[in-house]
């Protein structure tokens, strides 16, 4: 490598390697358009409230995502995450409502059963040496037949306030905002800081990127994996959390979707389904992008169907996005 | 050495499976198979409940068996084959691929098994002997003639939460509501229809965009309870819940106090218990005396409110509250 | 430098090494070849601590060392580069560099929410590539975009810059066409002016000649000789290793 003759940079060049690669800026380009587009529209969707609502509307599915990125990340998968969140929501509800908990108690409990599954995911992915696929295909079905038996498929109501919190509102302007929204955002923009910023967040790439490299290189990739499942685990129980708050009930049909919608969200905000690549911001993106085309669509009048029609092509477009401009590298 | 312990061991089994299984045709019990989407499902719950019921009355023998989820039809495959090994004379079944499911209903029959399709239709409609169903026509068409005269002459602004593209049920329910109510589909005074799945947080996802479209919706059709629920809460989030009229269909515990309650105005109620006890008797009839019933039955439905209204029937919730399904 | 005396390793029947010694001096480059089953890789292992030898001793400058794993090895001081570079390929060069050994920022920032000094990182990077002069544009490139020459000297820059005492190279040059292995091989002799001794293992006897100071032929478990490639011919040494050759007095 002495003296090689590096060739001069074409211009256009430089301005690609400046420029965040496509699958970084894709996403947020994607959801400008859908914005702009469903402006000209309607002309009741460019409001605050209007964007208030879909923020509620997204931010289960939102967090649920956050933890998904995390495991994908890692190069594996999480399918059991609605589940597990259904679950979460029906301990902290029968305990505050039939067992006359304190609200706060049964919150913490909801989030301890959460994490164990997250935990129990881990261990069965890194020391059982599942396929993490397979792994939370099990506990899908362990915590949804829990879930069933333990609320006898009854939903339940009159949660008391401490539950609700997340689903009451505050006032920006003329606009009412939940709390569950600000704190959908907050923990975005504190897993973003980890990810970006800290040693741990590193090791996260590269164990989804090159696990035998991370592992030679010293990262112990078991207690990286556990955490991480571990951690996604504590975010479906937020989440739980979140959806009693804006339902106002403990659903234990709910979030029987959320494991396609979260993953949905994931690849729509460019991160690789192949672990090592992508960001967490995307995945918010995704799921306002999801949020933003079902709220936009329903104000244009078009059935359902194409909701659905419309997701599956941008999940197409955004794959092949990421598999096009990966083979330029 | 181990070769051989696997061999006896596997030749043990079978002798005890076989046991097992024929113990059904020993005791000279006649057998009825009964197969729901769920077990957990409190509408299946309740039929399974019925059919016991009528099962223990008439001396037969119950198997069950269930899918894992709605939407499993390879469970539902295996149990058909088991029962029929086993001797069931009728096979009652909600199917949950209406479809797919044709296939192994035929081989059943082929075999000599009456099988009755409860609740849900199978595709198409005579791949079974007999249907015990909710008219969900009708139920659609008793909430939108109670809509229609609870409007009492206002102009109405309807929003349809409806199920899924494609299923029968929920077509139904929503072409009975519109005719109930007297318009056509793509009528104008319809200003929003989207899907929920039957879902409650769909359902208020879906509620709300239809308001943001049309703030002035006064009249709501929902598939079932559940939506209605995360309808109801769109609607309070908006403070809009004392001015606009829900109506559902199903007739659920859980529902019937919501209309109870004023969250629901009237529902349809439908009879899973009578859907499984009617066909208990009529698999037990013909394992007696060869008699086939065919063709459709309809279980009933009753419209539910606690505030009458002019040219439609309707009980009170009390006895809403007495017949419903689910707990109490 | 490193030494080992008398090491013995079996798999189940097989000896793969069978009392072997070695010797690495300050600041020379050592080859190690030797023919398949010659049970070249097993030492090499020994010598990077990826096992442990079942019986003998390595000594590191004069003192004995047990050497528990590849780990144990690093924070010996030695450093191994491995066939597949164990690079995380969507990953920059600088994260690469530092990966697994990540600086943090000072103070608060640094130890409670282990924030990462990325800058100093990225700066150590480009002053120790320019130093080993590796001419590539950007430091904070992915990996996956430079060929696989400038991948081979993004990992044994590496491990240069970790190593205190001995960096292990396995088959840097397998996978590299003519221009880009002559690249690799400057860079292995920076590597050794800069104090660092190099244990280099290679099938490619041009690429030994051209750059060992010495070369250690292991052959059926043991060290079959060890010879200075400007004294002996290229198809004398091969004859060694394949045993045409009696092996002469060790040296």
């Amino acid at each position: 490598m002495t003296a090689p003759a590096v060739a001069p940079a074409r211009g256009w060049r430089v301005l690609a390697e400046r420029l965040p690669p496509l699958s970084i800026i894709g996403p947020f380009v994607a959801l400008f358009i859908a914005c702009v587009f469903f402006s000209f529209e309607s002309d009741r969707f460019l409001t605050g409230q209007n964007f208030s609502l879909i923020a509620q509307q997204v931010m289960v599915v939102g967090v649920v995502a956050i933890g998904q990125t995390f495991v994908i990340l890692t190069g594996g998968i999480d399918l059991a995450c609605g589940m597990v969140m259904a679950l979460g929501s029906i301990v902290m509800a029968k305990l505050a409502v039939e067992l006359g908990v304190s609200p706060h108690a049964a919150i913490a409990c909801g989030l301890l059963v959460t994490v164990f599954f997250g935990w129990l995911n881990g261990v069965l992915v890194t020391f059982v040496r599942l396929p993490p696929f397979i792994v939370t295909l099990g506990t899908l079905n362990i915590a949804f037949a829990i879930t069933q038996i333990y609320s006898k498929a009854q939903t339940i109501s009159d949660l008391p306030d401490p539950l609700l919190f997340f689903g009451e509102t505050f006032q920006i302007g003329s606009t009412a905002v939940t709390y569950g929204t600000v704190l959908m955002l907050f923990l975005y923009l504190m897993f973003w800081l980890v990810l970006r910023e800290t040693a741990v967040g590193k090791h996260i790439y590269a164990v989804g990127n090159n696990s035998e490299a991370a592992r030679l290189m010293g990262i112990s990739t078991r207690r990286v994996l556990i955490g991480v499942y571990t951690l996604a685990g504590l975010l479906y129980g937020i989440a739980s959390l979140l959806a009693v708050a804006r339902t106002g009930v403990g659903d234990p049909q709910a979030g029987q979707t959320d494991n396609l919608d979260s993953i949905t969200a994931v690849v729509l905000g460019g991160t690789s389904l192949f672990g090592g690549r992508g960001m967490i911001m995307g995945s918010l993106v995704g799921a306002l992008i999801v949020g933003v085309f079902r709220n936009g669509l329903t104000l244009m009048g078009v059935a359902s169907v194409y909701q659905i029609l419309i997701t599956g092509i941008l999940v197409i477009l955004a794959v092949a996005t990421d598999r096009i401009t990966r083979r330029g590298a | 050495m181990k070769e051989q312990t696997i061999r006896s061991g596997r030749r043990l089994l079978t002798i005890l499976l076989l046991a097992c299984t024929s113990t059904a045709a020993y005791a000279d019990d006649v057998v009825i198979g009964l197969i729901t989407k769920t077990d957990t499902n409190p509408f299946f719950v309740k039929m399974k409940e019925g059919a016991t019921q009528e099962a223990k009355a008439k001396g037969a023998k119950l198997m069950t068996a269930a899918g894992k989820i709605d939407g499993d039809n390879a469970s539902q495959v295996t149990a058909i084959e088991n029962m029929v090994t086993a001797g069931a004379k009728a096979i009652l079944i909600t199917p949950s691929d209406t479809k797919a499911i044709v296939r192994s209903i035929k081989k059943a029959r082929d075999a000599g098994v009456m099988v009755i399709a409860l609740d849900t239709p199978t595709d198409p409609q005579d791949a079974t002997d007999a249907l015990f169903a909710t008219d969900n026509l009708k139920a659609g068409i008793l909430i939108g003639q109670y809509a229609k005269a609870a409007m009492a002459g206002k102009p109405a602004k309807i929003a349809t939460l409806d199920l899924a593209p494609g299923i029968t049920v929920g077509k139904l329910r929503h072409d009975g509501f519109l005719q109930g109510f007297g318009i056509k589909e793509g009528d104008a005074s319809i200003v929003c229809s989207q899907d929920t799945q039957g879902d409650q947080a769909k359902g208020q996802t879906a509620m709300e965009n239809c308001l943001q479209k049309a703030p002035d919706i006064n009249v709501v059709y929902t598939i079932n309870e559940p939506a209605a629920a995360g309808a109801y809460q769109a609607l309070k989030a908006a403070g809009k819940q004392k001015g606009v009229l829900i109506v559902s269909v199903d007739g659920g515990c859980a529902g019937v106090k919501n209309v109870k309650a004023g969250v629901i105005a009237a529902t349809s109620q439908q009879y899973p218990l009578k859907m499984a006890s009617m066909g208990v008797a009529a698999g037990v009839e013909f394992a007696k005396t060869g008699k086939k019933t065919s063709g459709y039955t309809d279980t009933g439905v009753t419209l539910i409110s606690d505030k009458k209204v002019t040219g439609v029937d309707s009980k009170d919730t009390k006895f809403g509250l007495d017949a419903c399904w689910g707990t109490k | 430098m490193l030494q080992a005396r008398g090491l013995v390793k079996r798999y189940g029947q097989v000896t793969a090494l069978d009392g072997s010694d070695f010797d690495l001096l300050r600041g020379e480059i050592l080859a190690v070849i030797g023919d398949n089953g010659a049970g070249k890789s097993t030492l090499i292992k020994a010598l990077s601590g990826a096992i442990m030898p079942d019986e003998g001793e390595i000594l590191l400058d004069g003192a004995p060392v047990k050497l528990r794993g590849p780990i144990d090895a690093r924070r010996h001081g030695i450093e191994t580069v491995y066939q597949d570079l164990a690079v995380a390929p969507a990953m920059s060069i600088a994260e690469n560099l530092f990966l697994g050994r990540e600086l943090r920022r000072p103070g608060i920032l640094g130890s409670v929410f282990r924030v990462l000094d990325k800058k100093k990182m990225l700066a150590q990077t480009i002053a120790f590539m320019a130093d080993l002069q590796i001419g590539i544009r950007s430091m904070k490139q992915a990996v996956e975009t430079l060929s696989g020459g400038q991948r081979q000297g993004v990992a044994v820059a590496r491990s240069a810059a970790f190593a205190r005492h001995v960096v292990i190279l396995d088959e840097p040059t397998a996978a590299l066409g003519v221009k880009e292995s002559n690249m690799v091989l400057e860079l292995i002799r920076r590597v050794r002016d800069r104090g660092l001794p190099v244990i280099l293992i290679s099938h490619n006897m041009p690429h030994v000649f051209e750059i060992a100071d010495r070369i250690h032929i292991q052959r059926l478990g043991k060290r079959a000789a060890v010879v200075n490639p400007r004294d002996i011919k290229m198809s004398d040494a091969v004859a060694i290793m394949t045993g045409a050759l009696p092996s002469p007095a060790a040296t």
